[in-house]
């Protein structure tokens, strides 16, 4: 990354942090809270059954990922892509066409250290080219465009049998045994999703502070200021793309390796959206938001149906989605600063926007 | 337009009347219907994305649930179609419903958030998940198709292709007609006058004594009873269904990118464009049918960002 930050920082470029560039508001969490909560999120899968480990911990951690990827472009960037699920999505299934599925005439078998990377590499890629696209628009038509771009992709997956195997797509992918341990069980596949969730959430709230995240922030808040500062807009718009649709690119993985199968379902419109949902709902101010966010989705998704019944989940996901926007913009996260702010420290309240 | 777009455009001037002959030489009958086909869709995708260009490029209110409208202009048409056996009752119920649907939202949401794009996108998607599910839990996961009245069923006969579908011509002559009143409207009238110049300064006209939030009321309206207008068109010459809202919004959203926010005459020449690639993809090549419109999207993105008809504003 410091190669490609330097190539965008011009030389003799005021710094970055006193240009004013508003800094992220961090969340009032201190070290020993992190350590808490990281502590909590490992014993967790060790203290309950294996379906609370797989089926939601997992879950939540896979979704969270991909919809960090949409909260790192949109909270830093200024950029809400809806094509983020197609990015995950190429690359879960560029991971079944190179791994090993059932479906033998397409998979190529390859061992997964080649088939992973690969897959990651390449979707990695195309979501630079979505980007590329998607650059010359903004705001709202960025929108438009990516959501134009993933409706497409997932009608080629649907119509094409020679690669994507149309309708049925893929199915019996697993993740490998690495090492005598078996990934594909549900507490190693847990601590799995975990070290990615972390890592990629400490990557992010990292980049955030480096000059290119600082950078990045101020062409969300005011490109042409930014342009006539020197910096290159459209560079560091590009490089955000790339760096998401690899966080993407790796939750999309993930997440075939969960669902061990994926279909033209798993990135038509709903999914798309689901994205987006999960995102808003914890909050793009900060990365942690993506995973409350993701938390509250597949909870009400496991949950929901004991209240009402199972084919009224989307009422109450979009009730609910609606509510928080209506309610309050920056989703669960801002709720939470919110009523801290009101409680704890007063002059909160008066920064708010 | 500097000499490379115009360079682009005459290549692929170029390239279509070379296909467009080859396909005739091969096949007339069929590239005819074809032809035929893919006009006859463009009318349907302009009259439902006239509204949404009317709603999102005069008044900056992005509306994603247009879909939805659409949606509930057609199963509101249908409930009222098999109830009083009337098409033209249907028509009339289609329209209403969804203006008046548009009406409460512009005056229970849009009128709160004016100018937070994203806050209205991110609503309008809430509303249409929920929408669609309350759709589908009041008329069920079937499909619905309405019966045209009498003088619009059966074909007409025409030379080279035989004969074609009455309702298809007839949607063809509806959209012309309701894209020359629109066009009308706002180029002629006074009302059209005041809403160009809503657009283009709110509060100056205001101050002239223009009741601001009526017009965009009536303009809101308007837009979104074309978008059930559509649904009961489009239910009548293909058929209703969930995951129909999506469809219709997606193809609203090509359509304008591709012909220029807020243009009428862009929505026209969007519909076209996305109608005439869409059936020759799938009659041609069904494998990669889709390709084509995606093709044609980032073809108008890479040379004209703002849209073949848009203007930079």
């Amino acid at each position: 990354m410091s190669d490609a930050r330097l190539a965008l920082r011009p030389p003799g470029a005021i710094d970055p942090a006193a240009a004013g560039a508003p800094m992220t508001r961090r969340l009032p969490a201190s070290a020993p809270a992190w350590a808490l909560l990281f502590a909590v999120l490992v014993a967790y899968p060790l203290l309950v059954p294996s379906f609370w480990a797989y089926q939601i911990g997992a879950q939540v951690l896979i979704l969270g990922t991909i919809a960090l990827s949409l909260s790192f472009l949109a909270g830093y960037g200024g950029i809400v892509s809806l094509a983020q699920m197609t990015v995950a999505g190429l690359a879960g299934y560029l991971a079944c066409i190179f791994g090993t599925t059932s479906v033998e005439q397409i998979s190529l078998g390859w061992p997964w250290w080649v088939a992973v990377p690969l897959a990651v590499a390449l979707a990695t890629l195309a979501a630079v080219g979505i980007g590329a696209l998607a650059n010359r628009t903004e705001g709202i038509r960025t929108i438009m465009i990516t959501l134009a771009i993933g409706v497409a992709f997932s009608y080629l997956a649907q119509q094409n049998y020679a690669v994507f195997n149309g309708y049925q797509g893929f199915s019996g992918i697993t993740a490998s045994t690495v090492g005598g341990i078996d990934l594909g069980a549900p507490v190693p596949f847990y601590y799995l999703c975990l070290a990615a969730a972390a890592l990629l959430g400490a990557g992010v709230i990292h980049l955030s502070r480096t000059p290119f995240g600082i950078g990045l922030q101020g062409v969300r808040d005011n490109p042409r200021r930014m342009a006539s500062l020197g910096f290159d807009v459209t560079a560091h718009r590009l490089v955000a793309h790339a760096v998401a649709g690899f966080i993407a690119a790796v939750g999309g993985v993930l997440f075939v390796f969960f669902n061990h199968q994926i279909s033209p379902g798993s990135v038509a419109t709903p999914a798309l959206i689901n994205i987006l949902v999960i995102a808003v709902l914890g909050g793009l101010r900060h990365p942690l938001g993506a995973f409350v966010g993701a938390a509250v989705f597949v909870l009400l998704q496991n949950f929901a149906i004991d209240l009402v019944s199972r084919e009224r989940f989307n009422l109450v996901i979009g009730g609910v989605f609606l509510l928080v926007v209506l309610a309050s913009p920056d989703g669960v996260l801002g709720l939470w600063a919110r009523l801290r702010g009101f409680f704890v420290d007063p002059a909160m309240q008066r920064t708010k926007r | 337009m500097d000499v490379r777009p115009r360079a682009a455009c005459a290549a692929l001037g170029l390239a279509v009347l070379a296909i467009s002959a080859a396909g005739l030489a091969h096949n007339p009958k069929l590239y005819l219907l074809t032809l035929l086909n893919g006009v006859t869709l463009a009318a349907l995708y302009f009259l439902v994305a006239s509204g949404f260009t009317l709603v999102f490029g005069l008044m900056r209110n992005v509306n994603l649930a247009h879909g939805a409208l659409f949606l509930l202009g057609a199963y509101v048409g249908y409930s009222v179609g098999e109830a009083t056996g009337s098409w033209t009752l249907a028509l009339f119920a289609g329209f209403l419903s969804s203006a008046l649907a548009g009406v409460l939202m512009q005056v229970l949401l849009f009128r709160r958030m004016e100018g937070q794009e994203m806050r209205q996108t991110l609503v309008t998607i809430g509303l249409s998940i929920v929408m669609a599910d309350v759709f589908m839990w009041i008329w069920g996961g079937d499909t619905y198709g309405f019966e045209a009245p009498d003088w619009l069923t059966g074909r007409v006969p025409l030379p080279l292709v035989t004969a074609y579908p009455t309702f298809r011509l007839f949607m063809l002559a509806a959209a012309i007609a309701i894209g020359v009143l629109l066009w009308l409207l706002l180029n002629r009238t006074r009302v059209g006058m005041m809403i160009r110049a809503g657009v283009d300064d709110r509060q100056m006209l205001s101050a002239s004594g223009v009741d601001v939030n009526r017009l965009f009321v009536v303009t809101f309206a308007i837009g979104a009873g074309l978008a059930g207008l559509g649904g009961v068109i489009g239910g009548t010459a293909l058929s209703i269904a969930p995951g129909e809202d999506v469809r219709y919004l997606l193809a609203s959203l090509i359509v304008v990118i591709v012909g220029g926010i807020g243009s009428i005459a862009g929505a026209a020449l969007g519909a076209l464009l996305i109608g005439l690639a869409e059936t020759f993809g799938l009659a041609y090549t069904p494998t990669y049918g889709v390709v084509f419109t995606f093709v044609l999207l980032v073809l108008a993105l890479a040379f004209r960002p703002n849209g073949l008809m848009g203007v930079n504003r």
